[in-house]
This record gives structure tokens, sequence and C-alpha cells, in this order.
């Protein structure tokens, strides 16, 4: 399109070969974004042609059933993923915003640099990896899975995240916002406290929500963690189920009923994730911090 | 609302009990005035150390992991010695751990999402950020983001169900019938091996190449853009002399955070790769990844040679994992952190 405007303006000193590639190149880019939207588009439809009919109430407050026996659901697996994702925030967010106040208030040095660093690091290690510190920090000293060593697993997942988030919005402040509080006698961590962090508290908050919603599907770290429970389990001290757990048992079993309860449960599962990241972009998203744009 | 409040609140806090002192010039006020600078100077220090701590509590972590993976893996790493890394019979009944076909799985699903997941991300990185009418670059990079927030556990559920299916009845036969000359696809098509591990793979990593892409091209100036348009250049010859060739280091720098996500990635890998430690030509035999075989086997094994052998794999994931990414960001940063800088400069 933009070819033919030009055509009109410097007539034909473009060649044929070089429009051609021009508008073959536009061509493929675009067939790249189709082919890439493909699968998203197929896997949303499949999750709810197939999951839809799959929840009701049952589904979501009962315990499974055992195979052959028709209805159950995983009403335990919601509750667990519930518990172990409360204990994960509990330790991870407050670490993680500590990490990044130190990072955007004090970290000027070296230090903050190698922290900065080992921050990025821990964001790349694989999950099952984390699954497996967990399980040696947790598991093996309590002699039994548990929901807390799943919650652990994950809020070690959340820090960078967290972490490098905090840090980005902290330093979006303006520095004049900090000089005016400090100006007026106030002390300078309750300068932090009181000021810098409660103006840049939308931004923060989408950060931990997104870490939330990175963790919350996580299914790795829970394998030998939290470990799985076909009954109600309200002790943080017990194997406890979870939804993304719940899903890979059944996805892998060869049980026709089990499957649909499986695509059922991945419907409930990315209903939560993208809702979750809908309302960052959406609601949150807008003015990350307050007085800038 | 909220801020001229907190403002209001802290300053009767903290200057406002120290008004009368001030005026009264008492031996009293003198130490309340001491006093409160000790107490906000203990104030400062004491939050000083909390966040300090939490930032400690990042590199204690990281130390943690090392430490435990190399505590847990001591009887594997003493048995097998280098050899642990150069043979392939993983046989847990004889306690015989060799981690070459796992090693092997990994590397070579992650090869076949890399072909297909580089060039669909650079063509939607370059679509979005160079072509795309206005309107649509928030929908589409909402969209794309969307992509990478879908668990892998529910990419895995899908494979198995959905894309499978279609290897094992259209594209294996199709890929059998016209390039088994390769020797790449030949063998029974059964669905589920190492090519449906390095489709979904692929899929899996799009969004962060594209992303990453994104964020390198919006970093090279607008006057390079500028510059080769009015040297005469079509659109694609201003991005592929203005822009790519500009941002190559980052990138390459994509590509391989990409395949550090892909060398880690689990769940997805291990309900469709097959799950047999065999090393085979055939891209429609089933394999197995080093991340597939510690969630298949790790809560199952049963004496410690064979749980430290899973975790030295681990440890071998970790450490490659890491040498990918800390390259990967050293060459992102070179681009986006270089350029920044020269912008600032002007």
């Amino acid at each position: 399109m933009l070819n033919k405007d030009r055509k009109t303006n410097i007539g034909s000193r473009i060649s044929v070969s070089r429009k051609l590639k021009d508008g073959l190149a536009t061509l493929l880019a675009f067939a790249a974004v189709l082919l890439v939207l493909l699968p998203l588009g197929a896997i949303f439809f499949q999750l709810v042609s197939r999951g839809f009919s799959s929840i009701n109430w049952a589904f979501l407050t009962q315990t499974p059933r055992p195979v052959g026996e028709a209805g159950g659901g995983m009403g335990n697996a919601i509750v667990g993923s519930g518990m172990i994702l409360a204990i994960a925030s509990m330790l991870g967010v407050p670490v993680g915003i500590g990490a990044g106040v130190y990072l955007s208030e004090y970290g000027g040095g070296r230090f903050a640099q190698i922290i900065r660093f080992a921050a990025d690091v821990l964001n790349g290690v694989p999950s099952i990896v984390i699954g497996i510190v967990a399980y040696a920090l947790v598991v093996l000293r309590q002699k039994h899975f548990s929901a807390l060593a799943g919650g652990v697993a994950l809020a070690i997942m959340m820090i960078p995240t967290i972490t490098r988030a905090t840090e980005e919005m902290l330093l979006l402040v303006p520095h004049s916002v900090r000089e005016a509080a400090l100006g007026l006698g106030i002390a300078r961590w309750r300068t932090t406290l009181s000021i810098t962090l409660p103006t840049a508290r939308a931004g923060i908050i989408t950060g931990i929500m997104l870490a939330f919603a990175r963790v919350a599907g996580e299914t790795a770290p829970l394998l030998f963690t939290a470990f799985g429970n076909q009954f109600w389990n309200r002790n943080i001290n017990q194997p406890t189920a979870a939804l993304p757990l719940q899903i890979f048992t059944y996805a892998i079993s060869p049980f026709d009923e089990w499957h649909r309860q499986a695509w059922a449960g991945a419907l409930v599962l990315i209903t939560l994730i993208v809702s979750t990241v809908a309302i960052v972009r959406f609601v949150l998203g807008r003015r990350l911090v307050r007085g800038t744009n | 609302m909220q801020r001229p409040n907190r403002l209001q609140f802290a300053t009767k806090e903290g200057i406002g009990p120290n008004l009368p002192a001030v005026g009264g010039a008492t031996p009293r006020s003198k130490e309340a005035i001491i006093w409160r600078k000790l107490r906000s100077n203990f104030g400062d220090g004491l939050f000083h150390m909390a966040v300090f701590g939490c930032a400690l509590a990042v590199i204690a972590i990281l130390s943690l992991i090392i430490l435990q993976l190399y505590l847990n893996s001591r009887l594997s790493l003493h048995a097998f010695g280098w050899k642990f890394l150069t043979t392939s019979v993983w046989d847990p009944v004889n306690s015989e751990f060799g981690a070459l076909p796992l090693i092997y799985g990994t590397l070579v699903s992650s090869a076949v999402a890399l072909v297909l997941a580089v060039p669909l991300g650079l063509g939607v990185a370059v679509f979005i950020t160079e072509m795309c009418p206005q309107w649509l670059t928030g929908a589409l990079s909402f969209t794309t983001e969307l992509l990478a927030a879908i668990p892998s556990v529910i990419y895995g559920l899908w494979a198995i169900f959905v894309l499978v299916p279609i290897l094992r009845l259209q594209v294996e036969p199709w890929l059998a019938r016209h390039f088994q000359w390769t020797g790449l696809f030949s063998g029974p098509a059964y669905g589920i091996g190492m090519l449906a591990g390095g489709v979904i793979l692929a899929i899996m990593i799009v969004p962060i190449i594209s992303s990453i892409t994104r964020e390198v091209l919006a970093a090279v100036p607008r006057n390079q853009r500028e510059a080769v348009l009015a040297l005469g250049a079509t659109r694609w010859e201003m991005i592929r002399t203005g822009v790519l060739r500009n941002a190559r280091a980052g990138i390459l720098g994509a590509i391989i955070l990409g395949l550090g996500r892909a060398l880690g990635e689990t769940m997805a890998v291990t309900m469709v790769i097959g799950n047999r430690a065999e090393i085979a030509k055939s891209l429609f035999a089933p394999g197995y990844t080093m991340a597939s075989v510690i969630a298949n086997e790790f809560s199952e094994a049963s004496g410690d040679l064979y749980l430290n052998a899973l975790v030295e794999v681990a440890l071998v994931l970790f450490i490659v994992t890491i040498i990918v990414n800390a390259l990967a960001r050293l060459l992102v940063w070179t681009v986006t952190h270089g350029v920044g800088a020269r912008v600032h400069a002007q």
C-alpha cells in the first residue's frame, strides 16, 4: 500500500523485484502472526467446548470419585491450590518487595548489582529444579509431602519477579517526591513506607499479580512437594491437592471421564489466570505510578 | 486524596512533638531532640537492615539451590563421575545411570522448537513493531502476552488430545512420504514422540522470543529507520538494513532466552514426548528430556543412588540454563542498554 503512494512520487525507480520482495516480507510476517494466533485460538476454543459442559456445582465442590463412578469434582484441588498460593504469597511477597525496596532506595553499589544478577538467574531456573530444592529443604525435613513445601517452592519462584517489578516501579517515582518528604523532617524509612511505596502502589500490585498468575498454573514444582491428595485437607503439613496437579494426573490417565474433568479443571484454571492478567492490564495497568504517565 | 493525608499524619508524628521543646529550651528538650534523632536513626537502621535482609535472601536462595543440588547428588557424582554425561544406559533396576539420552532428548526437542519458533517469533515481532496499523498493536501484543500466560500443563493437555492426533494422522504421514530420505522422519508415526515435544515447545517459546525481540527492535533509534527510508528504500529494505541489522545481538539474545525456557520446560513436554530414554535419529521416535525424567521418576525413585542420579540431572540442567540465560541477558543488554545510552547522550 505504501508502495502505491510512493510510485506516484518516485515513478518507476523502485524495481518490480524490490517491490515484490517488500510485499512478500509483509505477507510472511502477517502469516507468522496468523500461525501464532492459530494455536491460541484453538486452545481457548477447545477449553471452552470440551470443558464447559463438565463444570457444575458438584465439580466445584466435591472430591474426586474412584474410577468408573461418574460425578465427583475438583473442589479439594481448588481449595488446595488456594492454600498453596496463599502460603507462597505470604512468604514471597514481603521478601520480594523488601528486596525491591533495597535495590531502588539503597542499591547504588556493587552488592546491589550482584543481587540484580542473582534475581535474574533465579528467574531463569527451571521450575522442576526449584521443586527438587523445596523437596530437599522441606519434605526431607518434615518426612512427608505438604502444602507448606509446595508453597515454599512457589514462593521461591515469585520472589525474583516481584523484586525486579518493585525496583522498576520505585525508580519511576520522581526524586522530588522523596525530597519533599525528607525536607519536612520525616525519617528516611518513614518516607519510603508512607510516601514512596504508596506512590508506586498500582505498579507494585501489578507486578505481584503477574507473579501470582505465573505460579498459579505451575505444576512441576508441586509434583513432589504438595504431591496431591484425593481428599479434603486443611492442614498445611499434609499432602495437598492442587488444580494443575489434578489436571496433569487426569490428562495422562486412560479414562474418558477423567479426561472430561481435566478439560473442565483446565478451563477453571485458565479463567483464574486470564482474569488476573486482564485485571492487571485494564484496571491497574493505566497508571503504574501516581503523578507520572 | 490519600497522599496529602499521609503527609499530614507524618508531619504530626515527626515534627509535631518537637515544636514545644524548641520553644522551651529546657534540658529536657535537648534530650527530646537527641532522643528523636536516635529514634529516627534507629528506625532508619532497622529498616535498612530489614530490606537488606530481604535482598540477601535472594542470594541466599540461589546459594541454597546450588548447595542442595550438590549435597543431594554427591552419591551419583562420586559413583559415575564424568561418565554420567557420556554413557547412554538409564536403567534404574540395575542402578546404572547415564544421562546422555536425556541430554540428547533435551537438546533435540529444543532444537526442533527453535527451528519452528524463531521465524515465527521474529515475524510476529517485526509485524507488530514495523508493519502493524496502530489500532491493532495493543490487541496483538495483549494476545501474544496471553499465550505466555497459559500454564504448561494446559499446553500439555491440549497437545495430548488435539496436537498429537493431528500429527499422527496428517503431519507425520506427509513428512514420511516426502522427507523420509533425510532419516529424520522414519519409523511408525505414533504422534507422541520427539516431534510432538518440539512442536509444543515451539508454541510455548514464540511469545518469549517475540516479546524480547519487540523490546530490542523498539530500542533501535528512529533516525536509523528514517535515514534508510530517505535513501529510497522499500519498507522491507528499511527493516532489513536499518532495524534488524542494528538489533542483531539483541535478537540473538531473545532467541537464546527462548532456548533457556525450552531447555527447562517440563510438563507439556513430559506429556507428549513418550518418555523413553533412548537415542533415535528419527523425530517420530519417543524420547526423554532431563526435566521430564525428574518429573516422572523423582517421587517414585527408590534407593539413594537413584534419587542422587535424578538430582544430578537437575544439577546439569541448572548449570546449562544459567549459562544460557546469562549469555542471553548479556546480548540483550548490549542492544537495549547501549542504544539507550547513546540516545540519552544526544
